[in-house]
């Protein structure tokens, strides 16, 4: 088990290199630079501004000096914003989109299993199709279109709900809907699939051959069977939500990571790109490692072939 | 001996695509305390729904029970509401399955499995119901039951598997234990060894005991009354004795005809039984052995015999008994029934 995790942890670093190295590249490789866009700039200035922020070295050096800052977790100095440290604008925005992540992940997996188990209690009955009719909606309405819809409906018609906004409570409520609408129906859909298969097991018959009531076996025997999928997709969706969406923040004014990351880009802000990619890409790294790990302890199995796939 | 299940007439379906499966087609059968039944039969004629009725597990739908009634110490379980069932189930009735790979649940520890079902019925502290189930799986010869209980299923071999299960179905000690082809999937050695366990516990526990097989091999080693079933209804019944040295019915006698035999002349071809079962969809008029049946008259296709008594114990479902059916068997059956 200790070295399954001590492997998946080698694993996690050796991808962020490459991912560091290739976005580094990338980035240098696209036409343009960050100090174009100044306005009014002689050849003495844009030399002075190139030298200040290290850009007249080799690109080879200059990914050196990168790499040596990155020991310290330092993610260098904003060339847009005046000033400003990359790790504090980032702390600021991720803020939102955490907050906002968070609660929408915890809906998505709340709604998605109960949706997803009661089709699956239901099956080829009115509330698996009504069920599965919502999921389908879900997945295949954009969230530009729904998030607008919801706001019209909610905020404009019934005024039930904030416009715009992500200071009290209830200005969660929307933005959380329109980010986790597909989320909750690929949930449902998962679990219900597999759902079905472990109703079915042979070790459900032999759970109701002893006695216990539709309830326990339910949650206590089908679910934990049916739930890996859940937590494989779980990795991907943690670091997908929490780092922002771009629509939603923009629809909903809500200044997070999604945002400012579009915005870093268009203005090529060097410093800003490298950190919002390394931070993403951390999180996406560290929520795969973790769903890993929880795969591992919800299905034992697994921990014998941990063991063995390393041996 | 007081019977403990009485099977009344029990008549089972099940609504398929192309219509109605009569699967159980008016079985009455009963069991003793203590005794310890075989139900025998090819796949599809009805035994497992029969034995799953009488635990209630057959989904409803598709499966619909018609009629009937499964009296259980007196108390008619068919019409128990399912809150009431569930604390007949692993409680007065335990059951094995037939294929122990897939009959105990992967993510959870053997322990908590049997611990389940006594801190349910037994109303056992955790910590109680972790002894008595330490206690169960020494009992079902599991080496080592302290450190064992604390593993999952797939630690554990196909035999070792089947032995919980065994534990399981006896934890809280019940007055019958259905075991449906508890054997079928394991190899020959583990299937004499559990078979053995089997026996051991119901000498020790008294338990009654059902066991559905097609392997007519272990009825004999384990029990004391065989029911042979075709095509939903019972076909013979009697002691083993009686079903093994002096079978009645032709599909009793060509299922044994179609066993290897210790004293079978080396060369001599085993006799298979022609043909295959009849369509319960539309059951045949007559007898459900008609069409493959050696011996068959013209009755035979019209009209369903009725049960006749040999002895005491053994009953034949033929019109081959019958008074007018001049058969040279009807004298052996009486001469050969003491």
């Amino acid at each position: 088990m200790v070295r399954y995790i001590l492997n998946k942890f080698i694993f996690m670093f050796l991808s962020l290199f490459l991912l560091i190295t290739a976005t580094f590249a990338l980035m240098n490789a696209v036409p343009g630079s960050p100090l174009q866009s100044e306005k009014a700039t002689t050849e003495q200035i844009q030399q002075n501004m190139k030298e200040y922020y290290g850009l007249d070295k080799p690109v080879i050096v200059q990914y050196g000096v990168y790499l040596k800052k990155l020991a310290h977790f330092d993610l260098g100095i904003s060339m847009k914003k005046r000033f400003q440290s990359v790790n504090k604008a980032i702390t600021r925005s991720f803020g939102y989109s955490f907050r906002l992540g968070i609660v929408s992940i915890i809906t998505s997996v709340v709604a998605g299993c109960v949706l997803g188990i009661i089709a699956a209690l239901y099956h080829r009955k009115f509330l698996d199709n009504l069920a599965m009719i919502l999921a389908v909606l879900g997945l295949a309405v954009p969230s530009v279109v729904l998030a607008p819809l919801l706001q019209y409906l909610f905020s404009v018609k019934v005024r039930w709900f904030p416009v715009t906004g992500l200071t009290h409570p209830i200005d969660y409520v929307l933005p959380t809907i329109a980010l986790s609408s597909v989320s909750i129906a690929f949930i449902a859909r998962l679990i219900r699939s597999s759902m079905i298969e472990s109703l079915n097991a042979e070790y459900i018959k032999t759970a109701k051959s002893k006695g216990l009531a539709g309830h326990v076996i339910v949650w206590k025997h089908a679910l934990r069977n049916s739930i890996l999928p859940v937590v494989t997709y779980l990795g991907y969706l943690i670091a997908n939500v929490i780092t922002g969406s771009v629509i939603i923040e923009q629809i909903f004014g809500i200044p997070g990571m999604g945002q400012f990351f579009v915005s870093c880009v268009i203005d090529r802000d060097y410093p800003m790109i490298m950190g919002t990619t390394i931070f993403y890409a951390v999180l996406l790294v560290a929520s795969r490692f973790l769903a890993d790990i929880i795969y591992v302890l919800v299905d034992p199995r697994m921990r014998a072939s941990a063991g063995k796939a390393v041996k | 001996m007081k019977p403990i299940l009485e099977v009344k007439d029990l008549n089972v379906s099940f609504e398929v695509y192309g219509g109605e499966v009569q699967a159980v087609r008016g079985v009455n059968f009963s069991v003793g305390e203590g005794e310890a039944v075989a139900i025998v039969g090819e796949s599809g004629s009805g035994k497992s729904v029969t034995a799953q009725t009488i635990m209630r597990l057959i989904p409803t739908p598709p499966g619909n029970i018609k009629s009937g009634s499964v009296l259980f110490d007196g108390q008619d379980l068919l019409s128990l509401s399912e809150r009431e069932m569930q604390k007949v189930r692993g409680n007065k009735i335990g059951m094995i399955f037939q294929d122990p790979m897939t009959s105990l649940n992967p993510t959870m520890t053997v322990g908590a499995q049997i611990i389940e079902g006594l801190m349910k019925h037994e109303k056992l502290s955790r910590s109680a119901a972790r002894t008595r189930a330490i206690e169960l799986l020494s009992m079902v010869g599991i080496p080592n039951p302290e450190s064992r209980i604390k593993q999952y299923p797939h630690h554990f071999s196909g035999g070792m598997r089947q032995r919980v299960m065994i534990a399981i179905a006896l934890a809280c000690n019940p007055s019958l234990l259905i075991a449906d082809e508890p054997t079928t999937a394991l190899d020959v050695t583990i299937q004499a060894q559990i078979l053995r366990l089997m026996k051991d516990l119901q000498q020790k526990t008294k338990t009654s005991i059902i066991l559905i097989t097609h392997d007519l091999g272990i009825v004999a080693d384990v029990c004391d009354r065989v029911i042979v079933m075709y095509a939903g209804q019972i076909v013979e019944t009697g002691t083993k004795w009686e079903i093994f040295r002096n079978p009645q019915h032709p599909y009793t006698k060509g299922l044994l005809r179609s066993l290897p035999r210790l004293d079978q002349r080396k060369g001599e071809p085993l006799v298979p039984i022609f043909g295959t079962p009849p369509d319960l969809i539309q059951p045949p008029k007559g007898c459900g052995f008609c069409s493959r049946c050696d011996e068959a008259m013209r009755i035979c296709e019209t009209d369903v015999p009725a049960p006749t008594s040999l002895s005491d114990t053994q009953t034949v479902r033929c019109w081959l008994q019958h008074p007018l059916a001049k058969s040279p068997n009807m004298a052996e059956g009486k001469g050969a029934s003491v």
